[in-house]
């Protein structure tokens, strides 16, 4: 007979061995030579943590309880890694690209980084795994108990069993699972020591099945003959049952947080889903292989002993102790595998949904020293998996160990696939919101804690008898286990298909309901073409495209020439000729550094990740490629209003010029009117002076010429005058001096000084003399010099043969009119604009020793008193008004 | 024989001037003040030599020159150029359009029948 000691000192060396096949793994690991600690094989091996005590040990129970029903729970997971492989896959690829930690961080991740999303899923993941955590522990406890002397197979000392080993695996788990903080969560450790343990059970229950057919009974003749006796050959098939038992077996492979652990994040390279999509089922085929004889040979070998315990206590009572050892620890491997790598990572969820981020808010300053967080992290994971351990002691205490843990199985898997509609429809279903995946995941919890959880511990214990019997308050419809009066169905099968089709279809409607957010829409995106995202090829030839495209890319944004010297810059660095250098992550920092520069570091970042493939592009990194393009539209705004004013500033500058150019081109032309105008007297005065000077002229032509020269002179000098005065009448520097005066007076002044007494021949001037009384406050002088250039232009153009001209003042109110009308031929319409500009005489022939400033000075003088002069047309002959303000408007 | 000048300029005085200048060195002087009529009159005066001034009445100096340098009869007679405006690009134009001589106002008149015998001994 083995002794409990013996059990205890084998318990121990095999932890040991575990302990030093993780300790040897981690140090290989750590040293980069993951070699065969990355191989299928072990990868396969670690998916067999499906297969717990509760398989180990409860199958057999199971199949003497059930007959065959227990297969289901390998059909299950069988036809999953057969026909939907490809949607492992694509979790896989996801889980990878996008470093997903946990399912919860999946399901947060998908829809748009959803905390609340992650809490509902840790919650759902602690509640489901809870009681499994509880029943590896029951399985343990009782296996030592059958080694044990009868008087401690007490429930005192079983749980006392529970406790020890609850605390020695949270020593395990807190040893290999929270040694280091990886971005990758990966724990090589783990799964070498779970992959040993995996077969450790393995080889256990075939060594028992090859024991039990050939040593008990004779062979599998006498095996067949046995199960046809049994009970087991009674069982029917109950299709509610086996459908819904396969669904949660194999949904559960997925949506277990163990599961997930194994399959999604420690799976090192995606082509081992490959050989573990017939290896696991290999595996789960071998571990049913003698589940039935061995259930068949129990009952009738041991009558009246707990069928869960067959595997182990068969050996024993035969005698076969060694073989016993080798079950126990198979049964030992089953429980602690599972355990352990639940608390990895259910730890994991609560640490990073719940711990961390109230411990972030907690801390208000969100600026933190890196090491600080990685401890506080590690702290987080070792404090949640001594408290998943103890969540799950406490389960076992509480439950005691009464029948409630046979179901608890299917009772966790029902709740953890509670997760399904919204996993599977964020992987295939770009429509699936947060708000929908919120809704199902709630309603669907809530529906199995009440139609099985909560009933599951018995009558009475939770939910009271009444309200198991009449649902609340009476209402019948809502009776737990029997939803709206559906009764006389398998609890197991009511819970599931009620939570599930509510779930469901609450997520569908809200779904569709919902619209999603930016990052919901984008994440989404990502998940669902997953496999359109990466590229097919790998290795060495891929390195050389992507540099390529890299170099595409680079030419785009900084210029082909700058591109093309840095990329042969950097192959050159490396040793080698062209443009494509290895993309090294030296060169990948460069590159990105350079890239920053043209388009924001956000930007650089995402497109070097995602041309490499490196790095997937978070959705932070997407949001900095927005806050950057905002900022960049921001500054091309600004660019483009000061472009604008810019441009407003050259039209003026343009304007500015075109006005100097013409003042220029009107500055020439009248130096060059002035210049003629100079040189022309002075032609004259010269040639006939030299004629004088040479004396060869008569009496009478001297005097002729004498004249000239006179009168030449007194034109030069007139236009000298006119000059200047038009020069200080622009330049605005008149001084007028204003006096009230008659009309007549200064009509008076001018007549007089333009001919003089005894010259006045047949030239008639017609007044108005009682008009002429009208007062004027004025400059006379000024007035007057106007006056006289209209009258002396009468004198000189009008070519009648009996020149008149008539002065006719009128009073229109506030201003008086001056008329100079002569019956000449007048001036042609288009010169009467003209004639008031400089040098604007219509005639050369006609001049009288005007330079043809006279109307250019008359209107200047005009401006300056407060009037205006104006041709008046259709007088007959040409016709001046003289329009000046009587007294009011005092012009400076 | 005596040689004519036909002497195309509106300002009086001048006219005046150079008549006695040239007449006095025995050249026969006619004059024209109208630049709209100017090519009638040297078709009609048959002149040796053309004194032409650039700012007429009606019609610029230089086209005048211009339509006497088209036309087969007039495209080789002698012209002397003035002008009281002084400036290169006149000059330049002038000389472009096949002036013969080019001058500017105030002129000596020493200058004046020196240039017109000058163009009367060429021609």
């Amino acid at each position: 007979m083995i002794s409990l000691n013996l059990i205890i000192a084998v318990c121990l060396a095999y932890v040991l061995l575990l302990f030093v096949i993780a300790a040897l793994a981690e140090r290989r690991a750590a040293n980069g030579r993951l070699g065969w600690l990355r191989s299928p094989v072990v990868y396969t091996l670690s998916l067999s943590i499906y297969c717990t005590a509760w398989t180990f040990y409860g199958a057999v129970g199971y199949a003497s309880r059930s007959g065959l029903e227990f297969a289901t729970i390998y059909l299950g997971p069988t036809l999953v890694m057969v026909g939907w492989l490809w949607l492992l896959r694509k979790l896989v690829s996801i889980g990878r690209t996008q470093k997903i930690t946990s399912i919860a961080d999946l399901i947060s991740s998908r829809y748009g980084k959803s905390n609340l999303l992650g809490v509902l899923v840790t919650l759902l993941a602690v509640v489901g795994t809870t009681p499994y955590i509880a029943l590896q522990l029951q399985s343990v406890a009782l296996s030592f108990a059958v080694f044990a002397p009868a008087a401690s197979d007490t429930p005192a000392a079983l749980d006392r069993t529970a406790l020890i080993v609850a605390a020695g695996l949270t020593v395990f788990t807190i040893l290999f699972g929270t040694r280091r903080l990886d971005a990758n969560e990966q724990h090589h450790g783990v799964v070498m020591a779970i992959a040993l343990e995996a077969v450790v059970k393995l080889v256990a229950l075939l060594a028992v099945g090859v024991f039990v057919v050939w040593g008990v009974a004779d062979g599998p003749a006498d095996i067949f003959d046995r199960i046809e006796a049994s009970p087991i050959a009674e069982w029917r098939v109950d299709t509610g049952r086996w459908v819904t038992l396969i669904f949660l077996a194999g949904a559960a492979l997925i949506c277990l947080p163990r599961m997930f652990q194994v399959m999604v994040v420690e799976n090192s390279d995606e082509r081992h889903l490959a050989t573990a999509s017939w290896a696991f089922p290999l595996y789960l085929f071998l571990m049913s292989l003698f589940v039935i004889p061995i259930a068949v040979v129990g009952m009738s070998t041991l009558p009246g002993e707990n069928p869960d315990l067959y595997v182990l206590t068969l050996p024993l009572r035969l005698n076969a102790e060694w073989l016993a050892l080798l079950s126990f620890l198979g049964g030992f491997s089953s429980a602690t595998s599972m355990v352990i790598v639940a608390a990895i990572a259910v730890s994991t969820m609560v640490s990073n949904h719940i711990v961390m981020p109230i411990w972030l808010a907690l801390r208000k300053d969100g600026a933190m020293m890196s090491g600080d967080v990685r401890d506080t992290v590690l702290m987080a994971r070792r404090v949640s998996i001594g408290a998943v351990l103890l969540l799950g002691y406490l389960y076992f205490h509480l439950s005691g160990s009464g029948a409630a843990l046979a179901a608890i199985g299917l009772i966790s898997f029902a709740g953890v696939v509670q997760v399904l509609p919204a996993l599977v429809g964020g992987l295939f279903w770009r429509g699936a919101t947060r708000t929908g995946a919120a809704g199902g995941l709630v309603i669907g919890f809530a529906v199995w804690a009440y139609t099985l959880f909560l009933p599951s511990f018995g009558v009475s214990a939770v939910m009271p008898a009444e309200m198991l019997a009449n649902g609340p308050f009476g209402l019948a419809a809502l009776r737990p286990q029997a939803l709206l009066g559906i009764s006389g169905v398998d609890p197991l099968v009511h819970a599931v298909f009620w939570s599930m089709t509510l779930n469901t279809t609450v997520f569908v409607v809200l779904s569709l309901l919902s619209f999603p957010g930016p990052l919901e829409r984008v994440q989404g995106a990502e998940f669902v073409n997953i496999f359109a995202h990466r590229s097919a090829a790998q290795g060495w030839s891929r390195s050389a495209a992507e540099a390529e495209d890299l170099l595409a890319m680079a030419q785009r944004i900084i210029g082909p020439a700058e591109a093309q010297t840095m990329f042969q810059r950097a192959a050159a660095e490396q040793g080698k000729g062209g443009y494509l250098p290895d993309t090294t992550p030296a060169f990948l920092e460069r590159l990105e550094r350079q890239l920053a520069g043209s388009v924001g570091a956000a930007t650089a970042h995402a497109m070097v990740g995602q041309m490499t493939g490196e790095t997937a592009v978070t959705v932070e990194d997407l949001m900095a490629v927005a806050d950057e393009t905002a900022q960049m539209m921001e500054y091309s705004n600004q660019l483009e209003a000061k472009s604008a004013e810019l441009g407003r500033t050259a039209r003026q500058l343009r304007d500015v010029n075109e006005k100097l150019t013409q003042l220029s081109i009107q500055k020439d032309s009248f130096l060059s009117q002035i210049s003629h105008e100079l040189r022309t007297p002075m032609t004259s005065i010269r040639a006939f002076s030299e004629i004088l000077m040479e004396g060869g002229a008569n009496e009478s032509e001297r005097r002729r010429f004498a004249h000239i020269i006179h009168d030449e002179t007194i034109r030069l000098t007139r236009l000298l005058d006119d000059l200047l005065d038009l020069s200080v009448l622009e330049n605005g520097q008149v001084t007028l001096n204003r006096a009230v005066v008659s009309l007549s007076e200064v009509i008076d002044r001018a007549i007089a000084s333009t001919v003089p007494p005894g010259t006045e021949r047949g030239f008639e001037i017609r007044r108005t003399p009682e008009a002429e009384r009208l007062q004027v406050d004025t400059d006379p002088d000024r007035l007057a010099q106007v006056f006289i250039n209209l009258i002396s232009n009468a004198r000189k153009y009008c070519a009648a043969p009996e020149p008149s001209l008539r002065i006719v003042v009128s009073d229109q109110g506030g201003a008086v009119t001056v008329d100079f009308i002569d019956n000449g031929h007048g001036i042609p319409a288009s010169g009467q604009t003209m004639i008031f500009e400089k040098f604007a005489r219509l005639t050369d022939q006609a001049r009288a020793g005007g330079a043809g400033l006279g109307l250019a000075i008359c209107r200047e003088v005009m401006a300056k008193l407060g009037g205006a002069i104006t041709y008046l047309p259709g007088q007959g002959g040409a016709a001046f008004r003289v329009t000046v303000p009587r007294a009011e408007a005092r012009a400076a | 024989m005596t040689k004519k000048v036909l002497l195309i300029e509106d300002e009086p005085s001048i006219i005046q001037a150079i008549s006695f200048i040239l007449s006095r060195d025995g050249w026969t002087v006619d004059s024209h003040a109208d630049g709209a009529t100017a090519i009638e009159a040297v078709a009609r005066k048959r002149p040796d030599v053309v004194v032409l001034d650039l700012m007429l009445p009606n019609r610029s100096g230089l086209d005048i020159l211009t339509d006497l340098r088209a036309n087969a009869e007039t495209e080789a007679l002698p012209v002397l150029m003035l002008t009281a405006r002084g400036q290169k690009r006149d000059r330049e134009m002038a000389e472009r359009l096949g002036a013969t001589l080019f001058m500017t106002k105030p002129f000596s008149n020493a200058e004046v029948l020196a240039s017109v015998n000058a163009l009367a001994g060429a021609a």
